[in-house]
């Protein structure tokens, strides 16, 4: 038999993007220790609704840290204490007997509460529509194999590459920045061979269309701390070198023109 | 009476090539006059969303989730099947195809799983031009892995997360299309109907989820890509939203369901640890080929994994079956778990699972080396149970994973509707009786990449010149209505039981009578059973809230209505079908060695099941099964 938790919740609930926000407090009793993060949820908000009590919406799809839908600030911090974790993959015995926990929503002004503790992260696939693929329409590709790509190159761009798109790094920086996301996609494509005729035109399109929704990086490093695949900050780095290449590479080709 | 199956004539290599030669074009300049709606956006909707849009399509593309992103495609790990060749060993289209059919049970049309081989090495070319990270050997070329049920190397991958990094480059892909205009993306938006006028699929009917507005959009076609319906035992390796909705209100209005009894366990998920588990997470089986299964000969186990003596470890697997040993399919190693674990021999602390064991592959290649190969899955191992599979064997137990059966279509993917196409998991096309590892991302990519966009010009040239359907006709404010009344419903029962509640309970009696394995007695039970609960869902289920922003009590309680029925129908399904093959496995009918026997004299072909209203048995088609090309065997790994 596992081990039970009793504990004491501070949720935030928030009836719309417009409505007025407030703590609730919970009682989570006979919580086991093994139940995840978000089955603790399903517990609470089953004895909710038997109380005719409305349940707590919070964000959640595969629960197998994959696909990005979930992620609260828990005890101010994204996703959590445990490294490399997402909230899906938090699991109460990381906690103890008596512990208050509080459950806050994703904070950034980029990301508008939907209700409780979904957000709306909508801006994030904003940046990606301005540039975050390589254009090879279907049924033009050459041969998989035409293109060696060293190994090295093809690790580094998959480092990049595992982001997840949960938003844990907007919500943990001081500015609501998005460099983290952000560059991680671009590195993602800008370290590939099919990346290359893009490049340019990809960076200067995908930062500034980042910059019209999210606050600017100013090396805190909490994004990369908060980040469930630990997304490294040299990618920021390279965006930032890309970013000023395509300011002069963009407009060489415009002067052609 | 079930439609023509449209298979194309002569010889089998030719097929698809002679089918692209005779269908209908559209001109380039007229595919901007169409409007396609594609439902779902996982690989196979975001594919074909992406490939319409540069064709030339006016495009709209819906998912329920908050981006496309998030389709469950996405959760695949292990790989991606294609018959490239690249390891000289021996692989080929048509030993690919062959593999697929003979795993699939003999229960997959030819033509259609020889046309998945044949585009088999184009997914790998786009997605490898998408920037698709796949894993590379130093000299830069392309890595390969064997998984289950192949002897040969032909599965492409990215760590474990293959599915992320396909689904990421077909998203982007589409992405890029929304940038132009020609797809236009509703995000945060669920299917609840098909509009179906004259006999044809004219649109669809939807709620958005933030604001509970519903809302009717028109098209020439239709085209589901909404997954399988694994959730129906509550307990599966599916996300969590995943759901049969878009598929069975499409069978509501004609659509045949094909073979829904053929659903696919998977042997290595970790087992569920109490009554509050609300999913079960799935360890790639690519781990099965390093590590060794097994489980104490003795009943009375209590000694810990490494203190136990070979020679009372019983590596059943192994011994049954010595040519494929731990890598034998899917069904075979999830049906023998659950023998040893009936048995009484399963390990844990419910003994509800056997062990993978890696300490022979971490002795022999060394801990960095595993720690390379699994390292991730490793670590979420970890994280889910506190215990270390480098030091402590891994438990593993079979658990839903895929559906294999789903709406019934032809050749060109159209559905019983005309207009209406379905592709992905979501239709039965493909994996007959069983899906072989690395098969779904393949199959997903084919249909919406390089199927549909060929095929579904075959059905709009001849619409050139006509409107879509009026969203003020009578069959979209009817359809509102429908949709409209359902929500009310929810929320007016006002009874005890939250959606959860049933949705557990009828898991319960799916997994018992219609999970590894059926009898006639328990599926006859299960209809009563699954009905009673029914009944009892409708007069007493508890939606509180209302429907004007995010309700999802309200999202699930449409969602388990539907598997309700689904349920019943898999039970009726599966007492038809009285033979075993692949995944449905019949108590009834085994060889002496307690393996799958098939039927084919009675037995071979695919069950399409026609809606006959509520409360009323739904009619059965009959598609007869044709092998020109492999002689059908009795399945034997040893």
């Amino acid at each position: 038999m596992s081990k039970q938790l009793n504990l004491t919740l501070n949720v935030w609930r928030q009836a719309g993007s417009e409505a007025p926000g407030r703590f609730e407090t919970y009682k989570a009793s006979g919580i086991p220790d093994d139940a995840s993060f978000l089955e603790m949820l399903d517990i609470v908000n089953e004895g909710l609704i038997t109380q005719g009590e409305l349940p707590i919406e919070f964000p959640h799809d595969c629960r197998e840290g994959i696909c990005g839908t979930c992620g609260v600030m828990i005890n101010g911090r994204a996703h959590g204490q445990e490294k490399g974790t997402a909230t899906c993959q938090l699991h109460m015995r990381k906690f103890s007997d008596g512990d208050t926990i509080v459950i806050e929503p994703w904070r950034a002004a980029a990301f508008p509460v939907v209700r409780d503790l979904v957000v709306d992260r909508s801006p994030l696939d904003r940046i990606v529509e301005a540039g975050g693929y390589v254009t090879a329409p279907t049924g033009t590709a050459p041969d998989a194999n035409e293109i060696p790509i060293p190994k090295e190159v093809a690790e580094s761009s998959m480092d990049a590459a595992a982001c997840i798109g949960c938003g844990a790094c907007v919500a943990a920086c001081p500015n609501s920045a998005a460099q983290l996301f952000t560059s991680a996609k671009l590195w993602h494509l800008n370290s590939l061979p099919q990346g290359q005729p893009e490049r340019f035109r990809r960076t200067e399109a995908m930062v500034e269309t980042m910059e019209q929704f999210f606050g600017s990086c100013t090396n805190h490093g909490e994004c990369t701390e908060a980040c469930p695949k630990e997304i490294s900050q040299d990618f920021i780095a390279y965006m930032n070198r890309d970013y000023i290449t395509s300011k002069v590479a963009n407009r060489k080709m415009a002067s052609r023109h | 009476m079930l439609p023509d199956s449209h298979v194309p004539g002569g010889p089998l290599a030719d097929q698809w090539d002679n089918h692209r030669f005779d269908i209908k074009l559209v001109n380039p300049a007229n595919k901007r006059k169409f409007k396609i709606l594609v439902v779902g956006t996982g690989l196979a909707g975001a594919s074909a969303a992406a490939t319409f849009g540069e064709l030339g399509y006016d495009v709209e593309a819906f998912t329920y989730h908050d981006s496309p992103r998030r389709a469950h495609s996405i959760a695949a790990q292990g790989g991606i099947n294609a018959a490239k060749n690249y390891r000289s060993d021996g692989d080929s289209i048509f030993r690919l195809f062959y593999d697929t059919i003979k795993g699939g049970d003999y229960r997959s049309r030819e033509a259609n799983v020889y046309r998945l081989a044949q585009v088999s090495v184009d997914i790998i070319d786009q997605m490898v031009a998408q920037g698709v990270p796949f894993a590379r050997e130093y000299g830069g070329l392309l890595a390969n892995r064997s998984f289950g049920g192949a002897q040969v190397s032909r599965t492409f991958y990215a760590r474990g997360q293959t599915g992320q990094q396909l689904l990421l480059g077909a998203y982007q892909q589409m992405m890029g299309q929304v940038a132009t205009g020609k797809v236009k993306l509703h995000t945060e938006t669920e299917m609840l109907d098909l509009v179906v006028k004259d006999g044809a699929a004219r649109g669809i009917i939807c709620r958005d989820l933030t604001t509970g507005e519903i809302s009717s959009h028109s098209g020439h076609a239709v085209v589901l890509a909404t997954g399988g319906y694994g959730n129906v035992f509550y307990l599966s390796t599916n996300a969590m939203a995943c759901n049969v909705t878009a598929i069975w209100r499409a069978h509501r209005k004609g659509a045949y369901f094909a073979n829904p009894c053929y659903t696919q366990i998977h042997p290595t998920c970790i087992p569920a640890s109490d009554e509050f588990q609300s999913k079960l997470t799935l360890m790639s089986e690519s781990l099965r080929n390093d590590g060794r299964i097994w489980v104490p000969r003795n009943h009375d186990e209590t000694r810990r994994a490494r203190d136990i003596p070979e020679a009372e470890r019983f590596y059943y697997l192994e011994e049954k079956y010595p040519s494929f040993g731990n890598l034998v399919p899917r069904d075979v190693a999830s049906r023998n778990a659950k023998t040893v674990v009936d048995q009484g021999l399963g390990v844990g602390p419910l003994k509800n699972g056997v062990y993978l064991d890696f300490a022979d592959a971490i002795n022999r290649d060394g801990r960095q080396a595993i720690e390379e190969r699994y390292g991730n899955l490793f670590d979420m191992y970890e994280r889910i149970t506190g215990e270390d599979p480098y030091s402590t064997p891994m438990r593993i137990y079979p658990a839903t994973h895929y559906t294999m059966g789903g709406l019934w279509v032809d050749y060109n993917l159209q559905t019983t509707i005309p207009g209406l196409f379905c592709a992905g998991e979501a239709n039965f096309s493909d994996h007959g009786a069983n899906r072989l590892g690395a098969s779904a991302l393949m199959q997903g990519l084919a249909d919406g990449y390089f199927v549909l966009p060929y095929t579904i010009g075959n059905y709009l040239a001849p619409l050139l010149g006509e409107d879509p359907l009026s969203i003020d006709d009578p069959a979209f404010i009817e359809g509102e209505a429908g949709v409209q009344g359902r929500v009310q419903q929810f929320l007016s029962i006002g009874g005890s039981r939250s959606p959860e509640y049933f949705h557990r309970e009828l898991g319960k009696i799916i997994w018992e009578h219609i999970g590894m394995e059926r009898n006639a007695e328990g599926l006859e039970k299960a209809i009563g059973e699954i009905q009673a609960l029914r009944g009892e869902f409708w007069k007493d289920v508890r939606v509180l809230g209302n429907n004007e922003s995010l309700n999802s009590s309200l999202e699930k309680a449409g969602r388990i209505a539907d598997f309700f029925e689904l349920g019943e129908l898999m039970a009726r399904d599966a007492l038809d079908r009285t033979e075993s093959c692949g995944g449905h496995f019949r108590a009834e009918s085994q060889t002496p060695e307690g393996e799958a026997k098939r039927d084919d004299e009675n037995f071979a072909h695919v069950s399409a099941w026609e809606w006959n209203g509520p409360d009323t048995p739904q009619t059965k088609h009959r598609e007869e099964l044709e092998f020109n090309e492999v002689e059908l065997t009795q399945r034997s790994y040893k």
